[in-house]
């Protein structure tokens, strides 16, 4: 369904950020793409809604090349492709609803949204979506008193509000405790099943992509070195994708409260994820 | 180097002996510059006339006092022309300004031209005091109140704009591009990403600005411009300085009247 060729990226005279990427992603799959700060996570999941212009390669989403297209057609590329973002990117100022129905913008005109006139169908799914992220009764709220959970459910609504095909989340839980990590991976990952959504998700911890993805993504420097399923990375693999470091070495006992059979836990596989 | 060894110890110094010299030398320059310019002034200044300053303080306000209360009737139209002035002239400034600051911001110009032309607007809208757009405006349109709301529109364009787009160069890039991701159109962006980061600011902006205005529309008059500045120009030509006190009490309290309701607006919006 997402077909990257070629894909590279140089930023202005400085090495290739992202070079001859070439990645296939079927309906439905969801991805983690793993690897070290500055490996060009963030700057590959840009290059495919076109936040950042690749400099080259091509982009196909359902066999249309959006790496060509302008104005109204890239919008309603944009519009199959929701995006979650770190700092959850919310307009701090607006409410929860409003918020979450900025996820229709690209499919009503200007003075309708600004007059905040979106169609009852909008408002119903919003509100749908709001009590499937667990948040019906905080649509008044404004977007700063919340909670850094709260405001990545609202992200993840405003989302899935565009109807998309494809998610691409930009490091979801880099910036929330271990607990509500979970969770919010856990809801991104039912949700996408739930809807049949592919996803690349960014992330840093590679224990929590191994527990909810179905295939793992390895980019170091700018290639894509590993690429398989999650019971595949090895000590040695982690080692190509990040560097030296004793993977077998349990970092800590982190008590998990969450339910997850103890004999399917992925060996306790520790990254140094935030330097 | 900041560090130097010394007996095996590291020493630390915030900075290289050069350059911390070269920073006394500056404060030296700068004290000796201060002097040099006292002594240029007190060199041009007749100290003379400023022996009996106080005396002729104390009687210029006993001649202010008791205010003549007998004209405030009078004053009344000219107040209120001065307060449309000021209030009609900034609406116009900020018309005119919103767009322009939208220009002129770096993160939401469509063009680097054009934001060589909304800066350099802005720039001399803001390099002239209003007191002389009033004077050209009086030359060109005629004396009177639209002359003084069309120069005080003119002196706040530059302010407003200038302001405004400094709080859009500022606003967090990540909302607006969230919003640029859903697919939304150019003006969505700026109505749902932009617009409410820097609603805040644009409420303090305009009612500081008008604030500003309603002071500066009062000493329009005497240029010819409109509003309560006429009749302060008047009086004092007569000498008639319980009229003037008057005046000043009457614009004293409608600045006291403007700084309340801008604090009231800006607290609204916050």
């Amino acid at each position: 369904m997402l077909t990257l060729s070629g894909v590279s990226k140089r930023y202005q005279t400085s090495e290739l950020a992202l070079s001859d990427i070439d990645l296939t992603i079927p309906a439905g799959q969801v991805i983690a793409l793993i690897g070290p700060s500055g490996a060009g996570k963030s700057t590959l999941i840009r290059c495919v809604n076109r936040l950042i212009e690749p400099t080259d390669g091509k982009v196909q989403l359902d066999s249309e090349d959006i790496t060509r297209v302008r104005g109204a057609r890239l919008r309603q590329a944009r519009r199959q492709i929701g995006m979650i973002f770190q700092n959850y990117a919310l307009v701090e100022r607006l409410s929860v609803m409003e918020n979450v129905l900025s996820g229709r913008l690209a499919y009503v005109g200007f003075w309708r949204s600004y007059f905040r006139r979106f169609p009852k169908s909008d408002i119903q799914q919003a509100f749908h979506l709001l009590r499937r992220v667990g948040l019906e009764t905080m649509f008044d709220k404004r977007g700063d008193a919340l909670s850094g959970g709260q405001k990545q459910r609202v992200g993840i609504a405003r989302a899935l509000m565009q109807n998309p095909k494809l998610l691409l989340v930009d490091e979801p839980t880099a910036s929330l405790d271990p607990k509500t990590s979970r969770q919010i991976m856990r809801l991104i990952c039912d949700l996408c099943r739930e809807q049949q959504l592919a996803a690349i998700i960014n992330i840093h911890d590679v224990v929590l992509a191994q527990q909810f993805v179905d295939r793992v993504v390895g980019l170091r420097a700018g290639r894509i070195v590993f690429d398989g399923s999650p019971q595949d990375l090895s000590p040695a693999i982690l080692t190509s994708i990040y560097g030296e470091e004793d993977w077998e070495v349990p970092a800590d006992n982190e008590d998990d409260d969450e339910r997850s059979p103890p004999e399917d836990r992925v060996r306790t596989l520790t990254v140094d994820a935030h330097p | 180097m900041p560090i130097r060894e010394k007996d095996g110890l590291k020493e630390w110094q915030r900075r290289e002996p050069a350059k911390q010299y070269a920073i006394w030398a500056g404060w030296m320059l700068g004290g000796m510059l201060f002097v040099w310019c006292w002594a240029l002034i007190s060199e041009n200044t007749i100290w003379e006339f400023l022996y009996d300053a106080d005396e002729q303080a104390a009687s210029l306000i006993g001649r202010m006092i008791p205010p003549d209360w007998s004209i405030t009737g009078s004053l009344m139209m000219p107040l209120w022309d001065t307060i449309n002035i000021a209030t009609v002239g900034t609406a116009l400034g900020i018309l005119i300004a919103f767009p322009l600051a939208f220009l002129a911001a770096r993160n939401t110009t469509p063009h680097a031209s054009l934001r060589a032309v909304a800066l350099a607007i802005i720039v001399s809208s803001r390099s002239i005091n209003a007191l002389i757009w009033a004077m050209l405006l009086v030359t060109i349109v005629g004396p009177g109140i639209f002359a003084g709301m069309l120069a005080i529109a003119l002196r706040s364009i530059g302010f407003v704009g200038k302001l405004l787009y400094e709080a859009i160069e500022e606003i967090h890039p990540t909302p607006v591009e969230a919003i640029t991701a859903t697919g939304a159109s150019g003006p969505q962006v700026l109505a749902y990403s932009v617009w409410p980061q820097i609603l805040p600011a644009f409420a303090g902006i305009s009612v500081y600005r008008w604030d500003i205005n309603i002071r500066e529309a009062t000493t329009l008059g005497l240029v010819g411009a409109g509003g309560i500045g006429l009749q302060m120009n008047a009086a004092i030509n007569n000498l008639a300085w319980a009229q003037v006190a008057t005046v000043f009490v009457l614009i004293f309290a409608t600045v006291v009247l403007s700084e309340w309701v801008s604090a009231k607006v800006r607290h609204a919006v916050l």
